[in-house]
């Protein structure tokens, strides 16, 4: 309540502002401009898309993109007012071309591109518009009655402002034949995640930003947040560093004493001075001991902060990852996050620790050569550096040649253990089908491949070692050739010279190691930009900024225009559902009905887009998010177990539960006795390498793992719909203990088993059609007795062999 | 010799009239749209039930071909890249503008696996968008195009 026009806000929002609760920072003004309205927004985005849904915006032109700015106000009459735009990609014979659609207070207006003349539809009773897609290419069609006016085409980029786009017109529409006058209704935010969209943007920020942006270098410095905390071992490394690399530069400095001093006066007949060559030679041996204790610590150090670093870079991955919503999973496959958090982090790791220290190491030895050549002699040391930007650059170039190669190694290399991975799970189909040959020649095809790829690079790579080693000596040559002018010419000593050439010498060696710096970098931004992808991702299901702690609940749970859409397409709609404590309630619809959808929704696995689901009165989201959950009992219909003893896996939801409550809830799920049977009883080990249990068996183990922690609300999701009817009983069995004084929502396929139930809520197309118990609903005759008739005729009926007609939305929807 | 008659209806749909007197808006679908297109057509009603099947499309009079192609350019959209005239970067996610046999555009590469090699050569790349787009002969493309396919293949 903190913005002057708070009360406006509460208007417009149309909403009491109690039910909202994140009380302290409730409202924000987001813009207010020309003809804008203040536009409103709870903080939490997530949590109020009613809130934003009538957010009033600014008016449609400035939003136009740059091609039609300039147009359209030509083309619309003095009075007539914008409404809402969509801009399509293709025209009518489906070729690549930019065109606009226009709703005004008056009319349809396409402009197939920008000098058109634009054909007009005036609003008129009758008028239909309609949306679908098909292979990637979306079409809003206009219909007068039954007869089609016109089809435009779009690519699928757009298929969300197309959506918008419909709602826009229909509404005018409505509101033109109504004779009321034009109200701004479109919400301008984004409808996947509900941001406003930033004035003349018709791209949602929060969406659209990261999909296009390649790997950047910079997103390497965003890791310093990881390695802020060990910065003292770091300045420490690094003044290690510096000691180290100046203690293994004094050697070439005292091979001059060592030249002039002593052998050069001794080949001209002057005798050996051994006391100035002991103390040489303990300078030499002393700075290679200086050079081997700091490299030592330094190393140490250093490999020590980075893998610190990337242990901590794990961990917070992993604890975000967890806390992330179900939402995200869905849109992820398993091994990528696994690799990202894995090995991707591993290799930023050895980036950090071995790469960039090389490097930087590099890096100071060359500018302290550099520094020391100087100091001797500027002309030689001038040209002893000239080749080297000449010989740097080249290597980059070869190297730059190699990289691409390698990552084409890599990619066929991913084609051939794609072979493997596809063959070796499906290895008893291709025996039963007597294909080995075949597969063997998949195989030695990918491998080919592999061959011809790694050929082709072979012949570059063999070529990298020998030219670097003569570019390396014609640097020498060039360092030999002035150095000898210089000395004939009286300008430096032989001992000046030799030390020369030992200092270049030296880092001609490391230049190719430098070259590679590029590339690591680049494969470890890669590789910290995909670890960022996670860490940057926000839960879709927030915590509630002022959490409401209810005690004890009793499990009345009900739902208000509850709606949910995932992406664009709605899986519920207009939900009102209310259930009392200690009900049975039975879920019935064919699958795509949205039946789990709920589910999820109450378990806030994914939170509503519309209205509101409470527990005793209180909206589920101003509950932190685990403390409700531990209120909810699930047991699915494919139970995981988790690798361990079966104690440890019926005790997951309660670690610290004693023996007893672990073997009653077993006897009270029936799983008792099967347990003792094993070899090891309640500490036999299930699981990915435990035993093997078979479905109904490590289904009792789930139900005993809900009935521990003694939830208030149950939800029991397909629990019998893997097992056969044998073991189906002895589950039900166990389901009636588990049911009983609890609010229990059951979703059932078989609907014999949902006897129990109180009343049963038939679902189709996310909407609920019907509500009552088992015999009014027979007797009623509608959805359900289709469905019940349907299974009677046969037992083991699936919802999805339905006849045709009622399974129609069920296939289209799944 | 066919046992079903077709039309297009007012609202630009097609209309199938089977001999027992049904009738059904359908829409024709290609069963191998890259492999043989023009074998294997079948006329779907709206329910997702196949109404009609056609062998080869040739075998068909001439008006209902013309119908059956007409609606088929409708729903098929597969542009043929001829040339690839810049890539955004070469690590993924990549936005390359190109040229097709339907006009220019962009198109995403969020991956390098959403290049598909068909037996034959042909690539099958899909856009980020949830586009497809063909690349029928990878070997014939210009060298300026072949040398940017090839930092992904």
């Amino acid at each position: 309540m903190s913005h002057p026009g708070s009360d406006r806000c509460q208007e417009i929002a149309g909403k009491p502002v109690g039910d909202c609760a994140h009380q302290s920072n409730l409202f924000r003004l987001i813009s207010v401009s020309g003809n804008t309205v203040c536009a409103v927004q709870c903080s939490n985005i997530a949590a109020h898309p009613i809130l934003i849904s009538r957010i009033v915006t600014t008016p449609a032109t400035t939003s136009l993109p740059d091609l039609w700015r300039n147009v359209v106000p030509s083309r619309l009459a003095r009075d007539e007012t914008l409404l809402a735009w969509l801009e399509t990609d293709l025209d009518a014979r489906l070729h690549f071309s930019r065109g606009l659609l226009l709703i005004t207070d008056r009319r349809l207006l396409n402009l197939a591109s920008p000098d058109a003349a634009g054909d007009t539809y005036d609003y008129r009773a009758g008028l239909v518009i309609g949306k679908n897609d098909h292979g990637g290419i979306g079409r809003v069609e206009l219909f007068d009655g039954s007869a089609r006016l016109a089809c435009w085409h779009y690519t699928l980029a757009h298929d969300i402002q197309a959506s918008r786009f419909v709602k826009q017109f229909e509404q005018r529409l409505t509101e033109f034949l109504a004779g009321a006058p034009a109200t701004r209704i479109a919400p301008d935010c984004c409808p996947d995640c509900l941001t406003p969209y930033p004035d003349d943007r018709q791209e949602c920020p929060h969406c659209n930003t990261t999909i296009n942006a390649p790997p950047s270098t910079w997103t390497l410095l965003r890791l310093w947040r990881f390695a802020q905390p060990y910065r003292w071992q770091l300045l420490s490394g690094f003044l290690l560093m510096l000691g180290s690399t100046a203690a293994t530069l004094v050697p070439p400095y005292l091979t001059i004493p060592l030249m002039d001093k002593v052998l050069v006066p001794y080949q001209n007949g002057k005798p050996i001075d051994f006391g100035l060559v002991a103390w040489l030679l303990a300078g030499l041996l002393g700075s290679a001991l200086l050079a081997w204790v700091l490299g030592w610590a330094k190393t140490y150090i250093l490999a020590l902060v980075s893998e610190r670093i990337g242990a901590d870079l794990r961990t917070i991955t992993y604890e975000h990852l967890l806390r992330l919503s179900l939402e995200y999973f869905g849109g992820k496959r398993t091994g990528d996050l696994m690799s990202r958090i894995g090995s991707e982090s591993d290799r930023i790791c050895v980036f950090l620790s071995l790469h960039l220290l090389d490097f930087a190491t590099d890096v100071l030895m060359i500018l302290m050569t550099t520094v020391i050549l100087f100091s001797i002699n500027p002309w030689l040391a001038l040209a002893t550096l000239l080749p080297l930007p000449i010989i740097a650059w080249m290597i980059h170039n070869v190297r730059d040649r190699l990289r691409t190669g390698f990552e084409k190694i890599d990619r066929v290399w991913s084609e051939v253990s794609n072979v493997l991975a596809d063959t070796i799970p499906g290895i008893r189909v291709v025996k039963a089908f007597a294909q080995e040959q075949r597969e063997a020649e998949r195989f030695r095809v990918a491998n080919r491949h592999n061959l011809q790829v790694n050929d082709r690079i072979n012949k570059i790579w063999s070529l990298f070692t020998p030219t670097v080693s003569l570019l390396t000596e014609i640097g020498l040559l060039v360092v030999w050739a002035f150095g000898i002018w210089l000395v004939s010419h009286n300008d430096i000593t032989v001992g000046v010279l030799l030390a020369f050439l030992a200092y270049i010498s030296r880092f001609y060696a490391r230049l190719d190691s430098m070259s590679r710096i590029v590339s690591v970098t680049q494969k470890s931004a890669a590789a910290a930009k995909r670890i960022f992808d996670i860490l940057d991702h926000v839960s879709s299901v927030p915590e509630p900024a002022n959490p409401v702690h209810l005690d004890k609940i009793s499990g009345r749970l009900e739902m208000r225009d509850a709606g949910f859409r995932y992406g664009n397409r709605a899986v519920i709609k207009g939900l009102n559902l209310t259930i009392e404590p200690g009900e049975m309630i039975g879920l019935v619809g064919h699958s795509g009905s949205g039946k789990s959808t709920l589910v999820n929704l109450l378990c806030r696995f994914y939170d509503v887009s519309e209205g509101a689901i409470s527990v005793d009165g209180v909206n589920i989201r101003s509950l932190p998010v685990a403390e409700y959950r531990r209120n909810i009992g699930l047991v699915l219909q494919e139970p995981f177990l988790f690798f361990g003893s079966i104690a440890e896996n019926i005790a997951y939801g309660k670690p610290d539960a004693t023996r007893a409550e672990i073997i009653a809830a077993a006897r009270a799920a029936h799983a008792h006795e099967f347990i003792l049977r094993l070899p090891q009883g309640y500490d036999s080990l299930v699981g990915e390498r435990g035993q093997g249990l078979s479905g109904g068996e490590r289904q009792r183990i789930s139900i005993a793992r809900a009935l521990l922690i003694d939830p208030r609300i149950l939800i029991l999701d397909e629990a019998t719909a893997s097992v056969d009817t044998e073991t189906e009983k002895e589950i039900q069995k166990a389901l009636d203990n588990l049911v009983q004084g609890r609010t229990t929502i059951a979703i059932a396929h078989r609907l014999s088993t949902l006897h129990k139930a109180s009343r049963l809520v038939v679902m189709d197309k996310g909407e609920v059609v019907e509500i009552g118990s088992h015999d009014e609903l027979m007797e009623s005759g509608g959805a359900y007795y289709r469905l019940y008739q349907a299974q009677a005729r046969n037992v083991d009926t699936d919802l999805n062999d339905l006849p045709p007609a009622a399974t129609v939305d069920a296939k289209v929807t799944t | 010799m066919n046992n079903y008659t077709l039309t297009r209806n007012p609202a630009g749909r097609l209309v199938c009239t089977l001999a027992c007197g049904t009738s059904d808006t359908v829409v024709p679908v290609r069963a191998f749209p890259i492999a043989a297109p023009d074998e294997g057509v079948s006329l779907t009603g709206s329910d997702g039930h196949e109404l009609v099947w056609i062998e080869r499309l040739a075998s068909l009079p001439e008006d209902q071909r013309t119908l059956i192609e007409q609606e088929l350019a409708q729903r098929e959209f597969t542009p043929d890249i001829r040339c690839i005239k810049s890539v955004s970067s070469y690590a993924t996610p990549s936005v390359w503008q190109v040229a097709t046999d339907r006009g220019d555009t962009e198109l995403l590469l969020k991956a390098e696996d959403h290049i598909r090699r068909l037996p034959g050569g042909a690539l099958l790349i899909s856009d980020g968008h949830g586009l497809t787009f063909l690349l029928r002969d990878p070997a014939h493309l210009d060298a300026h195009s072949r040398k940017l396919l090839d930092r992904f293949l």
